[in-house]
């Protein structure tokens, strides 16, 4: 299951046009999605206007791909699972947004190696083939760690006052 | 869970080998959802200690079997008399488990235990969540005054809260 999350406050139809237009080409992928307030729709993904924390978290936690606008409240929780995430910053050329902070959020998030940023429908299209041809993210099973940068940290951490001159 | 007064001999011994490395215990706590998800993905790191794990589901021990799983209550600074439960607990678990180490990645229950440990003399480390992303969470601030470390996953917080940057779990 994909989901994909515009928060509750704006519209974004460029985002979910694309994410339907997939969904048309891809109909054994369930797609959901938080729409927020819209008068469009969409024919080939189940769409909730709002969902309430609890079941934006499950609905999280069961999907395969997160993808979402770059707002920060709406992409933390997927963050926080490690599943794969994709975000499509809005523009205010478009008039998406009132200015183009979404743009600086997602080029912050890009770092992280779970995130990939799309600019344009093209490039939303080819990261969710891309996500969707990867094995699946157990969340919370332990199969995936940290890179070793952090662990080597953490490990030298704990051995410290044994070893002192591998002092973080 | 069963809660129990710890004895005087579950204490180890102690006199301490400078020379040769005793085994290492850690106490690794994370609440539910993204915290121990971020707890897992850092389990390469304890290699060759002895891990005790806290948490707040049941369903964890399966996961870090047989690693020893302790609960306790999830709680907030909004649930008042569960957070007091909570440290209740986690002072208990602290005892009994008398760890070398605390690592945690959150949230209200890490801080608590690592400000039980600092009273026994253990190390710890507080990792905030990779979810704080602008700055630091609650719980990170408070375990500043006690921890011996704090890390952000953000270089920029890192910078503007005094906090160490050593990478981020993703």
């Amino acid at each position: 299951m994909i989901f994909a999350t515009v928060g509750t406050q704006l519209p974004f139809h460029r985002l979910l046009l694309a994410l339907d237009t997939w969904a048309a080409l891809n109909p054994s992928v369930q797609v959901v999605a938080q729409t927020g307030r819209t008068s469009a729709s969409y024919n080939h993904m189940r769409t909730f206007p709002q969902m309430d924390q609890r079941q934006f978290a499950e609905t999280v936690a069961r999907a395969r791909v997160v993808v979402a606008h770059a707002g920060m409240g709406t992409i933390l929780t997927a963050l926080e699972t490690g599943k794969p995430l994709i975000l499509m910053p809005r523009r205010a050329d478009l008039g998406e947004h009132r200015n183009d902070h979404q743009i600086d959020t997602a080029a912050e998030m890009a770092s992280l190696s779970n995130v990939t940023v799309a600019a344009d429908t093209q490039a939303l299209c080819t990261a969710l083939n891309r996500a969707m041809s990867m094995p699946p993210v157990q969340a919370g099973r332990g199969a995936d760690v940290a890179p070793p940068q952090l662990i080597e940290a953490v490990r030298s951490f704990i051995w410290a006052d044994q070893y002192p001159q591998a002092r973080p | 869970m069963t809660v129990s007064i710890p004895l005087l001999s579950t204490r180890r011994p102690a006199s301490r080998a400078a020379a040769t490395p005793r085994p290492r215990r850690i106490l690794a706590v994370a609440s539910g959802g993204g915290h121990w998800v971020q707890l897992m993905r850092l389990r390469p790191a304890f290699a060759q200690a002895e891990v005790h794990y806290a948490t707040v589901d049941r369903s964890a021990a399966e996961i870090v079997a047989p690693a020893p799983v302790h609960l306790y209550p999830d709680a907030n600074k909004d649930t008042p008399l569960r957070l007091a439960l909570a440290a209740l607990t986690l002072a208990v678990i602290v005892l009994r488990v008398r760890p070398d180490v605390v690592v945690s990645t959150g949230a209200a229950g890490g801080y608590l235990a690592i400000r039980f440990a600092r009273l026994l003399g253990a190390r710890t480390l507080f990792i905030d969540s990779i979810a704080n992303a602008r700055e630091l969470s609650v719980s990170a601030r408070l375990s500043q005054k006690v921890a011996d470390l704090v890390l952000s996953q953000w270089p920029a917080v890192a910078r503007a809260t005094g906090a160490a940057y050593r990478g981020a779990v993703l």
